[in-house]
């Protein structure tokens, strides 16, 4: 097998056993990814100087017989809008160009303290705000299963970055479903974590309250480790929460003997595509092969969630967004008459057309005479889309669902249409509202060849029993093993 | 026709807390422009607030003095609008949920007690500073984010005041039961406490509220009374032209003496306030409220009473004791030394004020033990010095903050009553002015005050006058 087509674990156990050098992997890796980049469009920024900086320390501190972190030597991508100290922070938009946090993320810092190597920042849609990466105001990234489809998003960077073997992980962010949809149409491994597992801190806010940081990898396992490293209490998240993370490795192989899977019917309507629906169908045949049980329910409230979700994000989004104003960072248009013309050409400039349509809508939606019909209202829907989850999850261990209605899309063909592609997170967004964690893994191949992501939803905190969910599957099929047909760089085919 | 002056106050207090609301910086006063900012209190991207838990107990412990009730559920709002020295263009504030609603507040107008209702208290964070260069023609402004995050209480009253004593009353009042409670310097002149007022006026009788005019930038509690007097006047005369009152913000001019308008009420700003989702709501439980309650120590009006009860001091020298908190506690611990009120009282009063008045002591930080006011009023209930030696006394304990005993041995100001000592004085005065002692046998009575002055003169002072007097009376008659 070739090497760049390892998984995480792999590549950490040769680092580690001396058979590999981490320097080697790095010069690998970054050949690749030049030779790929311009037909993948993976990154906004590359790191190569410092990852062979920090290779080098790994090797050294291996040939020392140092010990060494989680992510020894493992080349990660991490997402433009994931602060990183003294790397540019651009959230793929104009109006943080060349922005230089001073400071790291606190899964920035996780990554580094357990020894990976940060190799760029990749590509998404402005601010998080879409559903196919087209939003950047840098590039549009493509799907490595089919240049002429988008690899979703927003974190569709990270996705193509893993899926195209050009990372071999890679860290997201998921308010909509911005992790899990990129992962399913490029055939990896997504988790967006319960809301409060992962620290927000150097997470550049679109909708706090739905915001999480999530993986995005080439397996389960390497999903497992990824997790371990980032979730945890940061006191400088009021929202993370003080819950004990346990070892998502340890028994990750227990089964699914036994397991209650919840298929909640309102998922299985007619706009979903006949291909993902099959595939879906079959994998939940593998489940009861496996021992599980199947249980079909209702979660009734599920019409109302993308309207919530747009109201709720957008309402956030408008106010996270009204800090970059050209006053202290970021950019500053060069003729402005005035304060209030300052701040109106700035962000005219700055930002781009589906951020500027989120944050009309957004204070729309909170202004005076409208809050309560808007803003209140979701609100209290969002309570109701919640109590659904907490019902179901009574009878049931998890639920398992699409986590896209298509495999997937062609670039430019939801791009002048908002709300087809609004509806491109309907199966992903109720599980943001509701707070629960959620994984997409790959489970199937559309008769065009593009992968399909099967979603499993689990309850609060229970990150380790979705992974053994998925492990158990991912044991039984080789969906994750099958790599895009890019072998050659596209230009020179 | 006649009018009746209806008048609301709105208080913003900074909180007298070491860090800011919602990061780690100091909330020092005075240091170099933004020195005291970080990614929180500057907005960057990404950057999370965190609740500075001493600021939110000192507004609970606010919220309680001022009688409100308390919302067990309460949470943190952005208040959105865009202005340069508001980093994140959005102010954590509240306004769903209030910390306190409905409490009162009582103040004394000439002796009267009257209740001002409070119509909510609630925590917020302080905007930054522009600074507009004085080069004339310059293009832009500066901005210092030093005091940006820092915790302020805004504390809303109804519109329950009807004439400026009453809102005289209320400034200093709440400016004492913050200082009592210690949440707050209330330095004016450092902006940690300000005041925006909001008048209107309605024909005497009537129980209608008129359109109601906001007054911003007042600086100082006498900006507040000359804005609320200019205010009365200005829309006295519109009414009585039969103009109707626009509702609207002024700004006062403090040099000129006279409100500006600056925006209407169709102007207002929309704030398209909702929770804030970076901070988690606050749930405050029995023990926790109880552990503030404790805190609370006896308000000014309470401590007044008290005195005048319990010490019999007149109502003037208790309003005067209770007028800083520092001051009624330094004449407290004097009588639990010693019991004479009123004797220390005076001290306090006529003594001590003028020597923090003409030396610009500070309260806080006085150079003079309240055992040391005790003894020196003790040595004089005893004798031991006259009330006029005393006073130098007192003078040289302030600037050499010595107890008084030291003072009158290394001074030898002891009175002198032993009356073999004061015989002789008396005998040399006599042999001195034989002239007067012929003048008073002449029956000039009030000769013998010159000699008793001359005797004094002789022992600096020290004589105890009223063995003095008697001895001379004495020698005089024989």
């Amino acid at each position: 097998m070739k090497l760049l087509e390892s998984n995480s674990l792999q590549i950490k156990k040769k680092i580690v056993s001396r058979e590999l050098h981490s320097t080697d992997i790095v010069r690998h890796l970054f050949e690749r990814i030049k030779n790929l980049e311009p037909d993948i469009q993976a990154y906004i920024t590359t790191t190569e100087e410092e990852a062979l900086k920090k290779a080098i320390e790994i090797d050294k501190k291996i040939e020392n017989n140092q010990q060494v972190g989680l992510l020894a030597g493992i080349p990660i991508a991490i997402k433009d809008n994931i602060c990183t100290k003294n790397i540019s922070t651009t959230c793929a938009s104009k109006i943080l160009k060349d922005f230089m946090p001073p400071y790291d993320a606190f899964v920035t810092k996780r990554l580094k303290e357990e020894d990976a190597i940060i190799i760029g920042k990749t590509n998404l849609d402005e601010f998080a705000m879409g559903s196919s990466t087209e939003n950047s105001r840098y590039k549009i990234t493509r799907n490595p299963w089919n240049v002429e489809y988008v690899p979703g998003g927003s974190s569709g960077g990270s996705a193509a970055a893993v899926a195209a073997d050009m990372a071999f992980m890679a860290l997201g962010s998921d308010t909509g479903g911005s992790v899990r949809q990129p992962a399913a149409l490029c055939g990896i491994v997504g988790v967006k974590p319960t809301y409060g597992r992962v620290s927000r801190y150097g997470l550049v806010a679109f909708g706090s309250s739905l915001d999480q940081i999530g993986t995005l990898t080439k397996n389960v396992k390497d999903a497992a480790v990824l997790l371990q490293v980032i979730a945890g209490y940061d006191p400088r998240d009021s929202t993370s929460l003080q819950v004990p993370v346990p070892d998502y490795l340890d028994n990750i192989n227990s089964g699914v003997n036994g397991l209650r899977i919840g298929i909640p019917n309102e998922y299985f309507t007619e706009g979903l595509h006949s291909d993902v629906n099959k595939a879906i169908k079959d994998a939940l045949k593998i489940y009861e092969k496996l021992g599980a049980n199947i249980v079909y329910l209702s979660l009734p409230h599920t019409e109302y969630a993308v309207a919530v979700y747009y109201i709720v994000a957008n309402a956030e989004a408008s106010s996270n967004l009204a800090r970059y104003d050209g006053v202290r960072y970021g950019h500053r248009t060069n003729n402005a008459r005035g304060i209030i013309d300052m701040y109106s050409r700035t962000r005219s400039e700055g930002f781009g057309s589906e951020v500027k349509r989120r944050i009309m809508l957004g204070n729309y939606a909170l202004s005076s005479g409208y809050y309560d019909a808007y803003y209140l209202k979701a609100s209290k829907v969002r309570t109701l889309i919640k109590n659904d989850f907490d019902n179901a999850f009574e009878k049931i261990d998890c639920i398992i669902c699409p986590t896209s209605p298509v495999p997937g899309f062609k670039v430019g063909e939801r791009a002048n249409n908002p709300l087809q592609m609004y509806l491109s997170d309907i199966y992903t967004i109720p599980a943001n509202l509701a707070g629960i964690p959620g994984i997409s893994i790959p489970c199937g191949f559309s008769s065009d060849g593009l992968p399909i992501g099967m979603q499993i939803l689990g309850k609060h905190f229970e990150e380790k029993r979705l992974l053994q969910i998925a492990y158990a599957f991912e044991q039984e099929t080789d969906f994750h093993l099958k790599k895009p047909a890019l072998r050659v760089p596209l230009r020179q085919r | 026709m006649e009018y009746e002056v209806v008048i609301g106050l709105e208080t913003h207090a900074e909180l007298s807390t070491v860090t800011k609301l919602f990061c780690g910086c100091s909330t020092q006063f005075g240091v170099e422009p933004n020195t005291q900012v970080c990614p929180v209190c500057l907005g960057m991207p990404g950057i999370l607030p965190v609740m500075n838990r001493k600021a939110f107990e000192y507004a609970l412990k606010l919220a309680v003095a001022l009688s409100c009730e308390i919302n067990r559920f309460t949470n943190f709002d952005r208040k959105s609008y865009y202005y340069p020295d508001l980093p994140k263009n959005y102010q954590i504030s509240q306004n769903y949920y209030n910390l306190g609603v409905n409490g009162y507040m009582n103040i004394e107008v000439n002796g009267n007690v009257k209740k001002i209702r409070i119509h909510n208290v609630h925590l917020e964070e302080e905007a930054g500073k522009l600074i507009h260069p004085e080069e004339i023609g310059a293009d832009y402004s500066l901005v210092d984010f030093n005091r940006a995050g820092v915790p302020l209480l805004e504390i809303v009253s109804h519109p329950d005041m009807r004439n400026v004593d009453e809102v005289e009353s209320y400034m200093q009042t709440l400016r004492k039961i913050l200082l009592y409670t210690e949440v707050s310097d209330c330095k004016m002149q450092e902006g940690s406490l300000r005041f925006e007022a909001s008048i209107s006026l309605r024909e005497k009788g009537s129980d209608k509220l008129g359109n109601r005019v906001e007054i911003k930038n007042l600086n100082s509690m006498k900006s507040v009374i000359k804005a609320i007097e200019y205010e009365t006047v200005r829309q006295g005369r519109l009414l009585d032209k039969g103009a109707t009152i626009a509702r609207e913000t002024r700004l006062w001019d403090e040099v000129a003496e006279r409100s500006e308008h600056m925006r209407s009420k169709e102007d207002a700003q929309d704030y398209r306030y909702f929770p804030e989702p970076d901070l988690l709501p606050v749930l405050i439980d029995e023990k926790w409220l109880h552990a503030i309650k404790d805190t609370i120590p006896e308000l000014p009006l309470d401590r007044k009473q008290r005195f005048m009860e319990i010490f019999k001091l007149s109502d003037y020298d208790a309003g005067i004791l209770i007028e800083e908190k520092a001051l009624a506690d330094f004449f407290e611990a004097c009588v639990k030394i010693l019991d004479r009120p009123k004797a220390l009282s005076n001290w306090i009063i006529n003594d001590l004020l003028r020597e923090v008045k003409d030396r610009k002591l500070d309260i806080y930080n006085l150079p003079i033990k309240p055992q040391q006011l005790a003894a020196l009023v003790e040595i004089i209930e005893k004798g031991t010095i006259s009330s006029t030696i005393a006073k130098e006394v007192f003078s040289e304990m302030i600037q050499a903050g010595k107890a008084p005993q030291a003072i009158i041995e290394e001074k030898k100001l002891a009175q002198i009553s032993d009356e073999n000592l004061i015989e002789l004085v008396i005998n040399k005065v006599i042999a001195n002015n034989p002239n007067v002692i012929e003048d008073y046998k002449k029956g000039k009575k009030n000769a013998l005050a010159f000699l008793v002055g001359q005797a004094m003169k002789e022992t600096k002072g020290k004589a105890n006058p009223k063995v003095l007097n008697e001895l001379l009376q004495k020698k005089v008659n024989t």
